[in-house]
């Protein structure tokens, strides 16, 4: 079954386009890595899936209410403890599935500090639980990995694993091998768009901007 | 929504939240007015009201701009922005939590503070009710100016200019509202003004906030 599917999508930033006819489609127990140079627009690209930004042109179609997003920040409130930013984030979400994340992200020692005091990695570990507490089946990942040690990248991608096996799919941007054999692996180097002058959008002013002031 | 409420309120009684901060500064703003004007306790009486509702304002302003900073900082805006729950009702329980810990406890504290400028008797209850009536407007009129600033570095300043002249059409009836249930005049026209424009700034604020944010989110 396709979860997500991405028709011909051009993704701008700043008003400049910076990838085209990027086309692929997700499917459940699928997982697909995107990789590509800093600045080729993954970040942009995840943020558009997420509804964030408006795509400049194509198709996104997925199911209502199947996605969670991860961002580069992850969302905690410093002053409330790990279990606390758990259970707000499962309320918004509906579901009851707190103790579960806490003993996947390996959080159970922690639940009851404050995250603030968490280290850099603890912290993101913390982020990642709540993709678990979302229920989405389509988690959007932007660099899932980042300040995690070598454990604690086996742990996420443990995780993962265990969503694809009841039928969930991910889409990640990372640099790193997460040691997922049955990743695809999407190079979004193709997909960089022309610059205007070789025919490409040119973004916010693609509809004729300059003829609306003669 | 209620456990954003929940955890609104539980992050601004925590250490770092700012609860009781605009109440302390209504207490200096209405604490320095008799030491400007003078003790003379008839101008103090007539110019008690107008002073009330100023500092009111004053000390709703002071923490507006944290109403979506905070959250779009540590990223939490994004992610509420892609949560299931719309945009605008987020703007929503955001305003209100923003009363609950400033407006509140100002509508609850005037009446002690009047004492200080020598509110005239009959005018406490008016005092009370166009507090109670004004505040919400306050807060959520707020939201529109946090949503507008939201990505911008120190937008506090500007946050204030933009907010404040939204202020006025709640300002001016609910001083009159206080100055006329002092005198004994007839209520009616601004205590209906007063409550009417918090019905629809409850009513139409949220969406305007709720796009500015996600113009502001791109």
């Amino acid at each position: 079954m396709t979860l997500l599917a991405v028709e011909n999508l051009t993704v701008s930033r700043g008003g400049l386009a910076v990838l085209e006819g990027v086309s692929f489609s997700l499917a459940a127990g699928h997982a697909l890595v995107l990789r590509g140079p800093n600045g080729i627009g993954k970040t942009t690209l995840l943020r558009t899936l997420a509804g964030l930004q408006p795509a400049l042109a194509g198709r996104i179609s997925m199911p209502p209410e199947t996605m969670a997003y991860a961002a580069h920040a992850d969302g905690l409130k410093a002053t409330l403890t790990v279990r606390e930013n758990l259970q707000f984030w499962a309320a918004i979400y509906a579901t009851d599935t707190v103790e579960a994340a806490l003993d996947r992200m390996n959080l159970r020692a922690l639940e009851h500090r404050a995250a603030m005091s968490l280290s850099a990695g603890q912290k993101r570990r913390l982020g990642l639980a709540r993709l678990l507490v979302t229920g989405r089946p389509v988690w959007v990942l932007d660099e899932p990995t980042v300040s995690l040690d070598a454990a604690s990248v086996a742990l996420f991608a443990e995780a993962v694993r265990a969503h694809l096996a009841v039928g969930g799919a991910a889409l990640m941007a990372t640099h790193i091998d997460l040691g997922l054999a049955e990743a695809e692996v999407l190079d979004l180097g193709p997909f960089k768009a022309r610059p205007p002058e070789a025919g490409g959008h040119r973004g916010a002013f693609d509809h004729d901007f300059d003829g609306a002031f003669l | 929504m209620i456990a954003l409420l929940a955890r609104d309120l539980r992050l601004a009684i925590r250490a770092g939240g700012g609860f009781g901060l605009g109440l302390a500064f209504f207490l200096i703003v209405v604490t320095l007015v008799p030491f400007g004007v003078g003790p003379q306790g008839e101008i103090l009486a007539r110019i008690a009201s107008g002073i009330l509702w100023l500092g009111a304002l004053l000390a709703c302003l002071l923490s507006l701009d944290r109403i979506f900073a905070l959250d779009f900082e540590d990223g939490s805006l994004d992610l509420l922005a892609t949560a299931p729950i719309p945009l605008e009702a987020v703007v929503t329980i955001k305003a209100l939590a923003h009363w609950i810990t400033t407006g509140l406890p100002l509508v609850l504290a005037a009446p002690l503070f009047a004492v200080l400028l020598h509110l005239p008797g009959p005018a406490y209850l008016w005092l009370e009710v166009s507090l109670l009536l004004g505040t919400p407007a306050l807060s959520v009129l707020g939201t529109f100016g946090a949503a507008l600033t939201v990505g911008l570095k120190r937008g506090g300043l500007l946050l204030s200019l933009l907010v404040l002249p939204l202020y006025v059409p709640t300002l001016i009836f609910g001083a009159e509202l206080v100055r006329r249930g002092a005198e004994g005049m007839a209520i009616e026209v601004p205590l209906t003004m007063l409550a009417g424009i918090t019905a629809a700034t409850v009513a139409l604020v949220p969406f305007a906030s709720a796009a500015a944010i996600r113009v502001n989110l791109r």
